[in-house]
């Protein structure tokens, strides 16, 4: 079979990413306009990326944001993986229906009735609001998207590796740990790329949520654009854009790098 | 090779040879609700004895294994190895491995790194590692491809990789899942002798599950040819083969043909049977539970034995038939003559193609006479 691209395949594949990318690219251009209206092209500037770096408000916004959704997902990755174990490898445990049901209703929950029970158990804690509360507000939805990429995971995975596992002498932690975690480490990845961005853009539910001091970058942008867009906010989503760029090609190169370093490890052993 | 002579087997829970049974199964039985898989199995397998579990998809056997290796617990019944009761240990420290029906092989990990998995878990010295990661890897002689990763391997090479990480802990007793069912024929066949030979080897108690009855003759000692959960019979292969205890055993191992009859008489060590195929009757070595005349029987003849002339046969000959050849089968080194008796069933003989012509030229639609000698006939409860 022939491997290259055909026709066909190249028209679809610029299509999508069009369809993707095209808005994006639309910002980041913008975002280097000298003009102070944001769809009039007045030449190139970076003088909004200057005055990103001066607006002490935008920049506590973003690293709010950027720690809510670190805390969030790498919590919802654990809590995730978790539930989508115990609903691909427990079997039938009794409840394990309505457990199921009850993992994936965030995932069609509307966000606005999420963000409000959200509050309203806040507010019955009456707990303060703020960075902790968007944060733990933000692992209850994004976990369920991890279970549900993890637990599709496991349901592919021949079982018999973890039972080769077992069979070979591991208990049954170090064979989670030993196998199935190396095995299922993309769908780890991407379950906390997945929950990551998410939180990232996430403005319905941090605004029920959030309190004075944590405002998020997606509150911050929404309140600024109803009095009028500028440039200004373009830099500061190109930035974001850069960071998760980045994230994503950084996961992707860690877990090759792991690979390769696990492959070396197993060469020791014949090599001594 | 152990192999026994034939018929030795008598008791069926007994392991051959008098001594004292390695593996034990003790009316174990296994339910999936109220599906019964294994039904009240016993079964002694002795030390460095090749034992086959045979039989059809369904019928228990790889859930037999399952229970050896601590995947499934029996619902009732004991295991014990080497005097150890097996079912309170789970599966880690069960000193028996297995191979997988799929290999399982880590996909992360290299093939020295798979071979070695077993022996870290041990908390083995990384020298010794080292050296009976080799050794074993040298037995499957596979040495120059430890650091591949399994997807770079071939069906035989992951295969052998599969034997060496589940022989590299020296286990009490190797479970082996349809170890071959993924290979092709011919490599099949190979990959059987090897086995053997590796077996003889190392020594180990070795438990096959199969449903190829051709590779359970030739790996094993013994076989235990299961139905819906239950052990239909346990003998030799050649036991097997030639004295089976049942219509299906003797239908699920190998060809044969099945005439229903009457006993008549018991004449000397004979039993005689009457048949309406035969004019003058069908003789069978007498059984020990043999049946008593008057009794409806099955009289099991293999192919093989049927003898097929042109020439009538003089009168008054026992096991002798006669009809008209429907079809001929050549298959190289045998030719499969399909007869049609004057009352319509139709009997399967096989004959050696020993001469390149195809020797006595018997066409299509020839009229043949088939006879066999009495101690070709098996008798078998109705």
């Amino acid at each position: 079979m022939r491997r290259g691209l055909s026709g066909i395949n190249l028209v679809a594949l610029t299509l999508g990413f069009a369809f993707l990318y095209i808005p994006i690219l639309l910002l980041i251009i913008y975002s280097f306009n000298e003009s102070k209206l944001v769809t009039v092209w007045a030449g190139f500037s970076t003088k909004w990326y200057a005055a990103m770096v001066q607006n002490e408000l935008l920049l506590d916004a973003a690293w709010m944001t950027l720690k809510v959704a670190f805390v969030s997902s790498s919590v919802a990755l654990v809590l995730g993986t978790l539930a989508g174990l115990a609903l691909a490898r427990l079997g039938r445990f009794p409840g394990r229906t309505l457990f199921s049901g009850m993992v994936y209703a965030p995932l069609v929950m509307p966000e606005v009735i999420t963000g409000l029970s959200m509050l309203l158990l806040f507010v019955a804690l009456s707990w303060a609001r703020g960075y902790w509360t968007v944060t733990i507000a933000h692992i209850t939805f994004s976990m369920a998207y991890v279970a549900v990429v993890v637990q599709s995971r496991l349901l592919t995975m021949d079982r018999s590796l973890e039972e080769a596992a077992m069979d070979l002498g591991a208990p049954p932690v170090k064979t989670f740990f030993a196998v199935t975690l190396p095995i299922i480490s993309p769908a780890l990845v991407a379950g906390w790329l997945l929950a990551f961005t998410l939180s990232l853009d996430d403005l319905v539910i941090a605004s029920f949520t959030s309190g004075p001091g944590s405002t998020t970058l997606p509150m911050k942008i929404y309140s600024q654009v109803r009095l009028g867009v500028t440039p200004e906010i373009n830099a500061v989503s190109t930035v974001l854009v850069g960071i998760v760029a980045t994230g994503v090609i950084a996961a992707s190169l860690i877990n090759k790098r792991a690979m390769v370093i696990r492959e070396r490890e197993a060469q020791a052993v014949v090599s001594d | 090779m152990s192999r026994r002579p034939e018929h030795a087997g008598g008791e069926e829970s007994t392991a051959p040879g008098g001594e004292a049974a390695f593996l034990r199964i003790e009316g174990v039985s296994k339910s999936f609700g109220n599906v019964t898989a294994v039904d009240n199995v016993s079964l002694d397998i002795a030390r460095g004895e090749f034992f086959a579990l045979l039989g059809p998809s369904g019928c228990g056997k790889t859930t037999l294994l399952r229970m050896l290796a601590g995947f499934e617990n029996p619902s009732a019944g004991a295991l014990l190895l080497d005097g150890v009761d097996l079912a309170a240990l789970p599966p880690y420290r069960r000193p028996v491995n297995m191979m997988f029906q799929s290999y399982a092989l880590f996909p992360h990990m290299s093939v020295a790194g798979n071979v070695a998995f077993g022996l870290r878990q041990d908390r083995v010295p990384r020298a010794e590692i080292a050296a009976r990661v080799a050794d074993a890897l040298a037995l499957v002689e596979l040495s120059p491809l430890a650091r591949r990763k399994p997807h770079q391997l071939s069906g035989g090479q992951r295969q052998r990789v599969a034997l060496a990480r589940s022989l590299v802990k020296r286990p009490k007793l190797l479970l082996l899942d349809e170890p071959l069912a993924a290979l092709d024929k011919k490599l099949r066949e190979q990959t059987q002798f090897e086995l053997m030979a590796i077996q003889q080897r190392v020594g180990i108690t070795f438990v096959i599950v199969t449903h190829d009855q051709d590779e359970a003759m030739t790996v094993a000692d013994r076989i235990a040819v299961m139905e819906e959960g239950r052990i239909a019979q346990v003998d030799t292969p050649s036991a097997i083969y030639e004295a089976p205890r049942s219509r299906y055993v003797a239908e699920f191992i190998g060809d044969v043909n099945i005439f229903e009859g009457r006993a008549s008489a018991v004449n000397g060590g004979d039993v005689l049977v009457e048949q309406a195929d035969a004019p003058d009757g069908l003789a069978a070595p007498a059984r020990a539970d043999g049946p008593a005349a008057g009794d409806a029987v099955l009289l099991a003849v293999r192919p093989e034995k049927i003898e097929i002339a042109p020439e009538p046969l003089p009168p008054g000959t026992m096991n002798a038939m006669a009809g008209e050849v429907t079809e001929i089968a050549y298959l190289g080194s045998v030719s499969t003559y399909r007869v049609r008796l004057d009352s319509g069933r139709t009997v399967v003989s096989t004959h050696t193609n020993r001469l390149r012509d195809g020797g006595a030229a018997i066409d299509r639609g020839a009229r043949v006479h088939l006879s066999w000698p009495v101690e070709a006939s098996i008798l078998l409860r109705s």
